[in-house]
């Protein structure tokens, strides 16, 4: 396959985001890589089905998710602690991210139900509006934004933050506290 | 409890996170303030890997598929 320069650049300039995203689903980079290159490759095989115009990198996320989701699901049956099988994960591994700085964050996110985890990571950090993380969750929007406020309230109990100033312990939040009092 | 420490101590990971989010010095009540901080540490952290921009086998993976199809590879 011959790809056109305008393809091959939005794909690769994708691809750091898709990780990140990827990371976040499933806890685990070495994981999360293999599930970027089987979305890179099923997207490229499927280069078709792409609509020119259309945002490639929500196009991109979409094979990803959609992927991950079947093979969550078959991993399902396999594992019988599905639910606590992604918080262990990221506590069994807290160097896989290379930092631990943001390990208590990590953690209370990955004690999120995986549809609300994903809607929160897709508008609140991969940058997609509520329509697009829609269309890439194939949902309604108003699911999307029910979703993403849950999540937010729910990391906020789990964190136990109820202002600012109860804000986290871990060093981060300590150093971006510390900066605002300059 | 809204003790703060010196900024000497960060780690360049951290002293970077702490350059891009300028925050207001005085934590508001709830809400909006708490939701922003939310947003600061799922940003710093998401962002923490899209830094590390594409790694070697995926320009591989990709200079592959695309040199199969060409009668030239450069």
């Amino acid at each position: 396959m011959s790809m056109d320069e305008s393809v091959r650049k939005a794909v690769l300039g994708a691809v750091p985001s898709l990780r990140a995203f990827a990371i976040s689903l499933c806890g685990n980079v070495d994981r999360a890589d293999d599930l970027v290159q089987e979305t890179l490759l099923r997207a490229l095989a499927n280069i078709d089905s792409f609509q020119p115009g259309t945002n490639m990198s929500a196009w991109l996320f979409t094979i990803l998710r959609n992927h991950f989701r079947s093979e969550y699901r078959k991993r399902r049956r396999e594992v019988e602690d599905s639910d606590g099988h992604h918080a262990e994960s990221l506590k069994s591994q807290p160097d896989q991210y290379g930092h631990v700085e943001f390990r208590e964050f990590r953690e209370a996110l990955a004690q999120l139900p995986s549809d609300q985890r994903e809607a929160l990571i897709l508008v609140g950090a991969s940058g997609f509006s509520y329509e697009e993380a829609a269309g890439i969750c194939g949902c309604a929007v108003g699911t999307i934004k029910s979703r993403v406020n849950r999540a937010r309230t729910r990391l906020a109990e789990l964190l136990h933050v109820n202002s600012a100033e109860d804000f986290g312990p871990d060093e981060t939040t300590r150093a971006i506290l510390a900066s605002g009092g300059e | 409890m809204n003790e703060r420490k010196p900024v000497g101590q960060q780690t360049p990971m951290e002293a970077a996170a702490t350059r891009n989010k300028k925050l207001t010095a005085k934590p508001a009540k709830l809400g909006r303030d708490v939701q922003a901080r939310l947003g600061q540490q799922l940003r710093a952290m998401y962002d923490e890997v899209v830094n590390q921009g594409v790694p070697d086998r995926f320009n591989d993976l990709i200079n592959r598929l695309d040199s199969s199809g060409k009668k030239d590879p450069q």
